[in-house]
């Protein structure tokens, strides 16, 4: 079983889009949401709920107003600027207990916070585990980690050769979460400035963490020098660019249906994917 | 005023709002902008600034004193983030894990723990042309970036007009890099993924106490939902911008929005006396 996890460093290039086309390609996979604070996989796979499970996140503290002296020993200790006039502000609590190990009056008691929910589900495409983590919430590579962990042991049991991840945006706590151990990383860019800015930053992770990648130049035609800068740079740093994809609106008319590009049409979007796929399936 | 630009939803525009609100400003009072996106900073790919400041970022993890340690594990028990644990004869710390917090060493008996201070990433300041220019970076490897998140709005100048640009996301950093601002503008695009993330946006915006509007990005593609939506929940729509290829590609080559096209200068005035009228509205 190899596990494919599809990230971008900068948002909005176009993993989902990427990730529901290679589940309507591939045989005998089990799909995985690892972007835990805004998940969309699911609007375009359009799944059945079968399984929901909740996620309890880190504790917070909670002072008891009537035990509490107002000494301000726990207002010292907090480094998270959490407590004011001897309430907790919740989101910005981090679940130390140093205002429950330095009060004198034993006011401050930790409660466990239900800090978002996990999904299994069947798809058109086969399994697929998601996940939603309530605003603000911690923790979301803990999340992260819950998601892929079902979505192993699923495909353990049923024997299926690929995992395919949409990854979160970004570069820290839940892409380290989604990428660690994973056989492949596929990145999706785009020739901007900033996507390429971005792309250096998580190539940079990937070999941090000893995970070979693979890029993808989504909307390539915007801008052709930029995406020949691309290229060149993969070729420097021995990564192969798997596809380019052009700039086309059928790819926001097929999200507007909730059905992947490449079941929308035959065009030229959907070619690249189909290409995108037989390189990875070829070489994964 | 400090205005953050979020979204939920990645690659909406953020740091193309973010930009230009700041740049529209030009000759109109002092502007500051804080790129918290610490872990992908985009603005100065845009705004090309001179960095002339930059400062490390450190997070206090625990040095243990093996000549003071009876290894009776309290540290270890008090750490709910299991950044510290003794095996036998040995304590092991686990920086990454680390928040900083300093609970291990304030409960060890022996006071046999000191904190040392572990670089997770940097602060750079700088200006380009008016606008003063503030952004982090989070280290390569580096999974918290909330403390890099605080040091950057650490550098916030109240008495200017201050505008954030705001990660991807709806978890801690975002929380981290929208807390206390006088209004939240939240960027979206009219497709069914910019409408999923923006209610979440806005749910968070509401938890935080920030008012909001909306500015819809890529304007005329997609669907009418999130205008819907927007009246629905009473949050106003305050900008428009189509779908024009020419925007797509200056954003390509790194130019801001009122730079290519300086007809946007005014859309973009006249946004940021939307917000200021909102903003005092709602506290």
């Amino acid at each position: 079983m190899r596990e494919i996890v599809v990230l971008s460093g900068k948002g909005g290039t176009g993993k989902t889009i990427v990730v529901a086309s290679l589940a309507a390609l591939a045989d005998n996979k089990v799909l995985c949401d690892c972007d835990v604070d805004a998940a969309n996989l699911h609007l375009v796979l359009r799944p059945t709920v079968q399984e929901t499970h909740e996620f309890w996140g880190p504790k917070v503290a909670v002072i008891d107003p009537e035990a509490c002296t107002g000494c301000g020993l726990c207002l010292e200790a907090c480094r998270f600027d959490a407590i004011d006039e001897f309430q907790v502000d919740p989101l910005a609590c981090e679940g130390c207990g140093f205002c429950l190990h330095v009060c004198p009056e034993e006011a401050v008691t930790m409660v466990d916070t239900l800090a978002g929910h996990w999904y299994v589900s069947d798809t058109r495409y086969g399994p697929l585990v998601h996940a939603r983590l309530g605003a603000g919430q911690e923790n979301s590579g803990k999340l992260v980690t819950a998601v892929r962990q079902k979505a192993r042991s699923i495909a353990k049991d049923e024997g299926a050769a690929y995992i395919l991840s949409d990854g979160p945006p970004g570069i820290g706590c839940p892409v380290i979460s989604s990428l660690s151990g994973a056989e492949l990383a596929l990145i999706v860019t785009e020739p901007s400035l900033s996507a390429i800015h971005d792309l250096e930053r998580v190539l940079a992770v990937c070999r941090h963490f000893g995970v070979r990648a693979l890029v993808c130049i989504n909307k390539y035609d915007l801008d052709e020098g930029n995406s020949r800068h691309i290229e060149d740079y993969c070729r420097q740093a021995g990564i192969d660019v798997g596809a380019k994809i052009p700039f086309d609106t059928v790819v926001s008319d097929a999200i507007a249906q909730g059905v992947p590009v490449v079941e929308f049409g035959d065009g030229l979007v959907s070619q690249r994917m189909e290409e995108l796929w037989r390189v990875v399936a070829a070489r994964w | 005023m400090i205005l953050a630009v979020a979204s939920g939803k990645g690659g909406t525009g953020k740091t193309l709002v973010a930009t230009s609100l700041a740049l529209s400003l030009e000759g109109q009072g002092s502007v500051q902008l804080l790129d918290c996106d610490v872990e992908e900073p985009n603005a100065h790919v845009l705004l090309r600034p001179t960095i002339t400041s930059s400062r490390p970022v450190l997070v206090p993890v625990p040095r243990v004193d093996k000549e003071k340690c009876t290894y009776c594990r309290v540290c270890s028990e008090a750490c709910p983030y299991n950044a510290i644990a003794v095996m036998g004869k040995n304590v092991l710390v686990f920086p990454e894990l680390c928040h900083g917090c300093g609970v291990c060493s304030y409960v060890c008996p022996e006071k046999a723990i000191s904190e040392e201070g572990r670089e997770i990433g940097v602060v750079e300041e700088g200006r380009a042309g008016e606008v003063r220019f503030v952004h982090g970076r989070l280290a390569i490897g580096e999974a918290m970036a909330p403390p890099v998140i605080r040091a950057v709005k650490q550098r916030a100048d109240r008495s200017s007009t201050v505008i954030i640009d705001v990660p991807p996301g709806n978890s801690c950093p975002v929380v981290e890099a929208v807390k206390g601002s006088d209004f939240c503008l939240l960027v979206t695009e009219p497709t069914p993924f910019g409408l999923h993330d923006l209610a979440l946006a806005v749910e968070l915006a509401t938890k935080l106490n920030v008012p909001c509007g909306v500015v819809i990005n890529r304007d005329g593609s997609g669907d009418q939902e999130v205008e819907r939506y927007c009246a629905q929940q009473h949050v106003p729509v305050l900008l428009k911008i189509p779908l024009d290829r020419r925007i797509a590609e200056l954003y390509c080559r790194g130019q801001t929005l009122v730079a290519g096209m300086p007809t946007w200068r005014k859309p973009f005035r006249d946004l940021l006396e939307s917000v200021q009228r909102l903003a005092v509205a709602g506290r």
